[in-house]
C-alpha cells in the first residue's frame, strides 16, 4: 500500500467503465466513462432517474465493485488490479457508508453497532473509542437511545445510529447510497441536517446519492448522471441548510 | 490487522443468540448426538468389560501344556511306490509340560506376564455317601493360582486354604454332594482316591464350572493323576488381557509347548466382541455424521438469513478471513455447547441404567461408567465435527459478494 496522499484531491477517476455479464449476450455496459474528481470536504449529491449507474458507481467509488475498464485513484492509490483484501482494507481504513435502509445488525444496540468497525479493527473497543461513539451518538441526539437494539428505533433514528457508525473510524470519505430514501419528509430533514452538521464538524467528504431533489439542493455540488454517463456536474449556489 | 478473535466471537455469539431457537434446537440436537455415542460407549464397554471379567474370571489368560501326542508313520514311502495308509489318531495322555519348572522363572520374568501357575488338571470322582459326581480335577500352588485367577475373591463359604488334605470345591458341586467347609469327602481317580477336607465353597462364575471344580494342593494331584513332578499346564495371566494373542504367538516362536490364548480358546466370543465394536463404531460414525449435517444445515440457513448483515460487514471492511472465521466459531460454540450438554445427558442415561436396569438378584447387570479420558475425546470430536460441519457455510459467508449482498 503506499504512503496517505495529502493532496486535495481525494478521488480521481477516468473513463470509468462498467458492464455486467460479460461475453454473454445478456451483456450490458452501465457506466460509459465516467470522469470524476471529488475534492476533500466536498458534499456532493450524486442523481439522477432509476438505473441511470448511481449505485454501481457509489459501490465502485466504494470499493464495493470492480469496474471493468478505466482509472480509479482514492486518496492518490489506484485501486484498479488491488485484490479482495487490499480492497478490504483500503475500504476499512478510508470510507464509512450509510444505506438506504441503515443496516445496522438487529443483534446488537446502537452504540455495540456504532463501535463495530473499532470492534472489527483491532478485536477489541478502547475507551477511547467507547466515548467517541457516545459522542457520535449523543451529537445525532441519540443519547438516551445508546442501549437500544435497532428494532427499539424509528427509520430516522436507525439512519442517524447508521450515520454515527460511517463517521466513528473518521473515515476521509463518507458515501450515503440513499439515506433518506426510506424515511419521511420530517425523519429525511432530520438527518440531512446531521450529514450537514457532522460535514461542517469534522471536515469529512460525503458523497449522497439521492432522489429527492430537495436535499439535492441542499448540497455543494451536485452530479447528475444518465444512461451511465455525467449529464451535469455543477455547484450548488443556495446556501446550505445546518 | 487482526488482533485477536474479539469481533468473530462477539459477533458469533450475537448471532447464535439472535437465532435462539435455531440455536436451541441444533444445541440439543448435537447433545442428543453426542449423549448417544457417549452412552453407547459406556455402555458397550461396561459389557464387554463384564463379559471379560466372567469368561476370564476362571481362566488363564494363555496357557501352556505338552505338545499333542501324534502319530509318527511306521516307514516312509520309498520313491516311485504308492502307499494306501489309515493313520487312527492317538489318544492323548496326560503329559507333563517338559522341564516345567525352569519354564516358570523365564515367564515370570516377562514384562508383559503378570502371573504364573503350573497346574495338574485331569478327571476324576468325587464321593460322599451315596453320591457320586464327575469332577475336574485340579492341583495347583494356592498363592500363585490365586494371582492367575483371583481365587480368594471368589469364595463365598470357608476360607481358601490348600495344605495337604485339603481341597476347595465349586459351589454346585458342592450343594450335589451335601457338603459345606469343614466337611470331608473322597476324590477318586482311575489310579487312586484320597479323602479330603473341604476349606472353602468358590463361585467360578459359571455354573457348569461350579459343578465339576475340585481344586487340591498341586502335590497331591500329581499323585492322584499318576504324574508325580509334573505339570499339565502352565497358567499365565498377562497385563493387558487384549496383548495375549500376541505373546502367546511369540512364545510359540519359542518354546516347543502347546500354548494357546483365551482370544484362541473364545475364538466366538472374540467374534462377537469385535462384532459388537465394528458395530458401535457403525453407530458412532452414522449420529457423528447425523451431528455434522444437522450442524452445517442450520448454518446454511443462517448464512442466507444473515447475507445482509454479512455484506454490511463486508462493507465495513470485514476481512473475507474474518467472515469465514465467524462461522467457524458458530459451528466450534454449536459443538462445544452441545457436547457439554450430551455428557451430562450421558451421565445421566448412565445413572438411570445402573439404578433401575437390575439383575434377578436385584444387583446392577454390569458395571457402566463414563471414564473422564472418554467424555474428554467424545467432546473434543463433537467440538472439531462442529467446526467442521462450518466449514461448507463458512466458505460461502466469506465468498458472498458485499454489493450483492447489501441489494438483498
Amino acid at each position: 500500500m503506499t504512503a496517505p496522499d495529502n493532496s486535495r484531491t481525494l478521488i480521481d477517476m477516468g473513463e470509468v467503465r462498467k458492464s455486467y455479464n460479460l461475453g454473454l449476450p445478456s451483456e450490458a455496459e452501465v457506466l460509459h466513462g465516467v470522469s470524476l474528481q471529488v475534492q476533500r470536504g466536498e458534499f456532493i449529491a450524486l442523481i439522477g432517474p432509476s438505473g441511470s449507474g448511481k449505485s454501481t458507481l457509489l459501490n465502485i467509488v466504494g470499493l464495493l465493485e470492480g469496474m471493468t475498464a478505466g482509472s480509479y485513484r482514492l486518496q492518490g492509490e489506484e485501486v484498479h488490479g488491488l485484490d479482495d483484501a487490499a480492497l478490504t482494507l483500503l475500504r476499512r481504513s478510508t470510507l464509512g457508508f450509510v444505506f438506504q435502509f441503515h443496516h445496522l445488525l438487529p443483534a446488537f444496540t446502537a452504540l455495540e453497532n456504532v463501535t463495530l468497525p473499532a470492534l472489527m479493527r483491532g478485536g477489541r473497543v478502547s475507551t477511547r473509542q467507547r466515548e467517541h461513539a457516545r459522542a457520535l451518538l449523543t451529537s445525532v441526539g441519540l443519547a438516551n437511545a445508546m442501549n437500544k437494539r435497532p428494532a427499539e428505533l424509528s427509520g430516522g433514528m436507525q439512519q442517524r445510529v447508521a450515520i454515527a457508525r460511517a463517521l466513528v473510524m473518521e473515515p476521509a470519505l463518507v458515501l450515503a447510497d440513499e439515506p433518506t430514501g426510506n424515511l419521511d419528509t420530517v425523519s429525511s430533514d432530520e438527518v440531512f441536517v446531521q450529514l450537514r452538521r457532522m460535514h461542517v464538524e469534522l471536515g469529512t467528504t460525503f458523497v449522497v446519492v439521492t432522489h429527492d431533489p430537495r436535499l439535492a439542493a441542499r448540497c455543494d455540488r451536485l452530479v447528475e448522471l444518465i444512461d451511465g454517463r455525467i449529464a451535469r456536474d455543477e455547484a450548488v449556489t443556495h446556501t446550505p441548510v445546518g | 490487522m487482526i488482533s485477536g478473535l474479539g469481533f468473530e466471537w462477539r459477533v458469533a455469539l450475537r448471532f447464535l443468540r439472535e437465532g435462539r431457537m435455531q440455536t436451541v434446537l441444533i444445541i440439543v440436537g448435537v447433545a442428543a448426538g453426542v449423549a448417544v455415542i457417549a452412552y453407547i460407549s459406556a455402555l458397550i464397554s461396561g459389557l464387554q468389560g463384564s463379559t471379560l471379567t466372567k469368561t476370564l474370571g476362571a481362566q488363564a489368560h494363555i496357557s501352556v501344556r505338552a505338545p499333542d501326542d501324534v502319530v509318527t508313520p511306521a516307514w516312509l514311502a520309498l520313491p516311485g511306490t504308492t502307499a494306501l495308509t489309515d493313520a487312527q489318531p492317538r489318544a492323548q495322555r496326560l503329559r507333563s509340560v517338559a522341564n516345567w519348572q525352569a519354564l516358570v522363572p523365564l515367564l515370570e520374568a516377562m514384562p508383559a506376564v503378570a502371573g504364573v501357575s503350573p497346574m495338574v488338571s485331569g478327571a476324576g470322582l468325587a464321593l460322599r455317601g451315596e453320591a457320586t459326581q464327575a469332577i475336574a480335577l485340579m492341583g495347583v500352588d494356592l498363592d500363585r493360582y490365586d494371582r492367575v485367577v483371583g481365587l480368594r475373591s471368589k469364595v463365598i463359604s470357608g476360607t481358601a486354604r490348600l495344605a495337604p488334605g485339603e481341597a476347595i470345591v465349586g459351589r454346585e458341586l458342592a450343594a450335589d454332594l451335601g457338603v459345606r467347609a469343614g466337611d470331608r469327602l473322597t476324590v477318586q481317580t482311575g489310579l487312586v482316591s484320597d479323602s479330603v477336607r473341604v476349606t472353602a465353597l468358590v463361585d467360578l462364575g459359571i455354573k457348569d464350572l461350579n459343578r465339576r471344580t475340585v481344586i487340591v494342593p498341586l502335590r497331591a494331584a500329581q499323585n492322584l493323576l499318576g504324574l508325580p513332578g509334573g505339570a499339565t499346564s502352565l497358567d499365565l495371566t498377562v497385563k493387558d488381557v487384549w496383548s495375549a494373542q500376541e505373546l502367546a504367538s511369540d512364545l510359540r516362536q519359542q518354546f516347543p509347548y502347546k500354548i494357546e490364548s483365551w482370544q484362541e480358546s473364545n475364538a466366538q466370543l472374540v467374534s462377537a466382541l469385535n462384532a459388537q465394536s465394528v458395530s458401535t463404531a457403525l453407530i458412532r460414525g452414522v449420529v457423528l455424521v447425523v451431528v455434522v449435517l444437522g450442524i452445517a444445515s442450520v448454518l446454511v440457513v443462517s448464512v442466507v438469513q444473515k447475507r445482509r448483515e454479512i455484506g454490511i460487514l463486508r462493507a465495513m471492511g470485514a476481512t473475507r478471513g474474518q467472515i469465514l472465521r465467524l462461522f467457524l466459531v458458530q459451528g466450534a460454540v454449536v459443538g462445544a455447547l452441545g457436547s457439554a450438554l450430551g455428557i451430562a445427558l450421558a451421565v445421566a442415561m448412565i445413572w438411570l441404567f445402573t439404578k433401575f436396569v437390575r439383575g434377578t438378584d436385584g444387583l446392577p447387570l454390569f458395571v457402566i461408567g463414563l471414564p473422564l479420558a472418554t467424555a474428554v475425546q467424545v467432546a473434543l470430536i463433537a467440538t472439531v465435527c462442529g467446526v467442521l460441519a462450518a466449514v461448507a457455510p463458512a466458505r460461502r459467508a466469506a465468498a458472498l459478494d458485499p454489493a450483492q449482498a447489501i441489494r438483498m
